[in-house]
């Protein structure tokens, strides 16, 4: 085998893209800028001066702590209860090949079109956030935990039986690390996909909330504020989302993702 | 060792041209990415394969039997050396009449089996009829003649890789290069798949060249066996067996077949302790 | 050669049992849907949830079938339908496009490999303002919503395909000797066929989940808008017909292509021998 076929850079190197991309992304962005008009599109530094801008003012607090806790609220939820219902569907075969197809399906429903019956069950306010939410990011844990319990190697089931372990230390030491890689990939789209779920639901029906501030800058067109904060937002995403990746493949170590 | 002076000799030239295949002083380096030591593969190797001769290649894992094999099929060219197939420099590029039998399975699943093993032969341009006769004959020879509809998801691993045998078959090669194509398989298949390939050997009259890491697989089936020690690879030896061209599975009987196996064992243990990082 | 040496061993009974089990769960599903549906009728119907808020499924049903009669929505169908199948098509082939180039840019997909993994992590409605004034006030904004929204994951995909090809069969291809353009029609293309196809899929669902998304919350026409409008003029029997509608239009086009990506890759993509 051509050795030579290895991709992994070094560390240095690794750095040294991350840079170019950051680089490629602001040069593309100002480029942007220019091209459309700041009024249109503004270019970094004057978004960086708007977000602290935004930042400061008094009521910003108010509505990253409404965010934030309809955000953390629908993501515990939607953690817990998509793992435990993967792992139920999961160990149960039955089960899971039933519920497959029909969470592949709800999977691809635009959810946002499901709004108003959450809203007309839960009422505007904070639950309504928090189950816009949960629907969104509920289904690929679901689906992700439920493959990866299915997909445990036979072999390893067979170790647990020949080292004659306790169901318990079983599932403790060979169950779960085997399936903790592929769970926590099923995390990250959770994670992104129930702070999308979280924003539109503060756009579409919310007085409060960054969503709400988002969908105000929308409305009055007002560019400057649109992008400040979308570019919090995507900061965000982004360093939970490297991070999840980060323990994703440490979690791997060496193995094929 | 006589024949190395014979190739390396001023007759170097004049060897090349009886050889079928002649190797001279090849070696093959990897170059590492991120300032890694580059890796020295193999070599120098230099040895010739006669027409029409069974010869293989046995080493331990890593020596880079791979590698020569596919410095010989021209799918890589080597650092240093020269490799000449009929006369001509092979260099980088597969020259027409060769044919690679490769360790993976690499039958093409959207196609059929008629048609798998028809794909060299449809490249190079041959009448349909003339195709569907040297398929269905290669098909009927490896034993799938019932299957030629079917897919080879359909199909169980060794009878994939007959596929792909049959594919080579019907280039009508005269070098047929297989590196290690029954590794996946379990040993008694194996020793079918060998009789297959003799009896194919001696239909076809094309030289072969085997990679493999199976001493008695070797003994049984080669006029010559070459020795190879561990990385970067070069030849210990190369041992003649003198069996006839109408072997089978009695020459397991034969007494020479322990003593060579012995000597080539002899030859390798070493080298085989050595890829294993263990100390000599 | 004795061919009964060596075929395949997969006996009779095992395949006859296979059929079975997929039979039991087919039924076992339609009943799970029937079930939840007939649940979900009493409970509005006995006024265990607020029957106003959630009409029965049966009343949806109704007011579902009287408005595709009706007709009085055709034009935004076609509209949301239109503008979806523009996004798909510029998605699917950008794409496959971008795939192809990071598949031979082995740098540049190394560069760009975080922003493809937290690309999906923004709501990408929040450019819409800036579609608007770079397209107009019309449905292009929309139409470039589903595509920003489609594109990556067809990139991606297809560059997992390209990258999934047994390096076995590019060997082969330079073992036969085969020309470039030959080596990607006959072999690459082939192998990372099913993967591609993974690829479309996903361009077709997103770009759906964009177009309609961004019709409900930001536009004034096509078939999200008319659920959001019909929503806020508190006409629930529309809104909920609609809602249904799209359910099951979308419900069925996701299973289509969810049977014929099943099909590909059975066919297609060779588990391990075992």
């Amino acid at each position: 085998m051509n050795p030579g076929i290895m991709r992994q850079g070094s560390g240095r190197d690794r750095w040294l893209d991350v840079l170019l991309l950051v680089a490629g992304m602001l040069l593309l962005w100002q480029g942007a800028s220019w091209a459309l008009g700041i009024e249109v599109l503004p270019g970094p530094w004057r978004t960086l001066l708007q977000l602290q801008r935004e930042i400061a003012d008094p009521d910003f607090g108010k509505h990253l702590a409404e965010t934030s806790k309809a955000f953390f609220t629908a993501l515990l939820i939607a953690v817990l209860a998509g793992t435990s219902l993967g792992l139920i569907l999961g160990v149960r075969r039955l089960a899971g090949d039933v519920m497959e197809l029909i969470l592949i399906a709800l999977y691809s429903i635009p959810k946002i079109s499901l709004y108003p019956i959450i809203l007309l069950m839960f009422g505007l306010g904070l639950s309504a956030k928090i189950a816009f939410g949960v629907i969104h990011g509920i289904i690929p844990i679901v689906i992700f935990t439920m493959t990866a319990v299915r997909n445990i190697r036979p072999v390893y089931l067979r170790s647990i039986r020949t080292h004659r372990l306790t169901p318990w230390q079983g599932a403790v030491h060979v169950l779960i690390p085997a399936t903790v890689p592929e769970i926590v990939a099923g995390l990250r789209i959770g994670f992104s996909l129930t702070l999308l779920g979280t924003l539109l639901g503060e756009m579409f029906a919310s007085q409060r909330g960054i969503g709400h501030l988002l969908m105000l800058a929308i409305d009055r067109n007002n560019p400057p504020t649109i992008m400040a904060l979308a570019l919090m937002l995507f900061m965000f995403a982004t360093v939970v989302s490297i991070g999840l990746l980060q323990w994703d493949r440490h979690l791997r170590r060496g193995t094929q993702p | 060792m006589a024949f190395m002076e014979q190739s390396l000799s001023e007759t170097g030239v004049a060897a090349c041209a009886s050889a079928h295949v002649s190797v001279m002083g090849a070696t093959k380096v990897f170059d590492m990415p991120d300032g890694a030591p580059p890796v020295n593969a193999l070599g120098p190797v230099t040895f010739d394969l006669r027409r029409g001769e069974f010869f293989s290649v046995v080493g331990p894992s890593g020596c880079g039997k791979s590698t020569l094999l596919d410095l010989v099929a021209g799918l890589s060219s080597p650092t240093e050396g020269h490799i000449h197939f009929e006369g001509a420099e092979v260099r980088g590029q597969v020259p027409e009449g060769v044919a690679v039998v490769f360790q993976e399975d690499a039958s093409f699943p959207w196609l059929n089996v008629f048609d798998n093993a028809a794909f060299g032969a449809r490249r190079n341009g041959l009448p349909e009829n003339e195709i569907r006769a040297r398929v269905d004959h290669a098909l009927a020879f490896m034993g799938l003649a019932g299957f030629a509809r079917s897919y080879p998801a359909q199909l169980s691993g060794g009878m994939r890789q007959r596929v792909c045998i049959a594919r080579a078959m019907v280039l009508r090669p005269r070098l047929m290069l297989l590196d290690e194509p029954f590794g996946a398989l379990d040993q008694q298949t194996r020793l079918l798949m060998g009789e297959e390939m003799l009896k194919l050997w001696r239909e076809t009259g094309s030289t072969v060249m085997l990679i493999t890491h199976s001493i008695d697989e070797a003994v049984l089936l080669s006029d010559r066996i070459g020795t190879m020690s561990a990385r970067p690879g070069t030849f210990i030896d190369i041992v003649e067996t003198g069996w006839s061209r109408e072997r089978g599975s009695e020459t397991a009987m034969d007494p020479r077949y322990g003593a060579l196996q012995s000597q080539i064992w002899g030859m390798l243990r070493n080298e085989s302790l050595k890829a294993l990082g263990l100390r000599v | 050669m004795n061919e009964a040496a060596l075929t395949v061993p997969a006996p009779r009974r095992q395949s006859v049992a296979l059929a079975m089990r997929r039979h039991r769960v087919v039924l076992l599903r339609c009943l799970f849907i029937i079930v939840s549906i007939a649940v979900l009728e009493l409970a509005s119907r006995l006024a265990w949830i607020d029957p106003v808020s959630f009409i029965p499924p049966s009343e949806m049903a109704l007011s579902a079938w009287k408005l595709l009669l009706n007709g009085a929505y055709r034009d935004d169908m076609i509209m949301t339908l239109s503008s979806a199948a523009m996004a798909i098509v510029l998605a699917t082939t950008t794409g496959f496009l971008f795939g192809l180039l990071l598949y031979k840019l082995p740098r540049l997909r190394r560069v760009l490999d975080p922003l493809l993994l937290s690309y999906y992590a923004v709501p990408i409605f929040v450019l819409y303002p800036m579609l608007i004034v770079l397209f107009g006030l019309n449905r292009w904004p929309l139409i470039m919503l589903g595509f920003l929204f489609a594109v990556v994951a067809m990139a991606v995909n297809t560059l997992n395909g390209l990258e999934r090809i047994p390096t076995v069969l590019l060997r082969t291809a330079r073992m036969l000797r085969m020309g470039r353009v030959q080596e990607v029609w006959l072999i690459k293309l082939p192998a990372s066929l099913p993967f591609v196809f993974t690829g479309i899929k996903l361009s077709i669902v997103y770009s759906f989940i964009a177009v309609i998304g961004g019709e409900f919350l930001l536009s004034g026409t096509g078939f999200g808008y008319q659920i959001a409008f019909a929503y806020n003029n508190f006409d629930n029997q529309t809104m909920y017909g609609l809602m249904l509608l799209l359910l099951i239009f979308v419900g069925t086009i996701n299973l289509i292509l969810h049977a014929a990506e099943q099909r590909l890759y059975q066919r297609r993509v060779l588990r391990e021998p075992s």
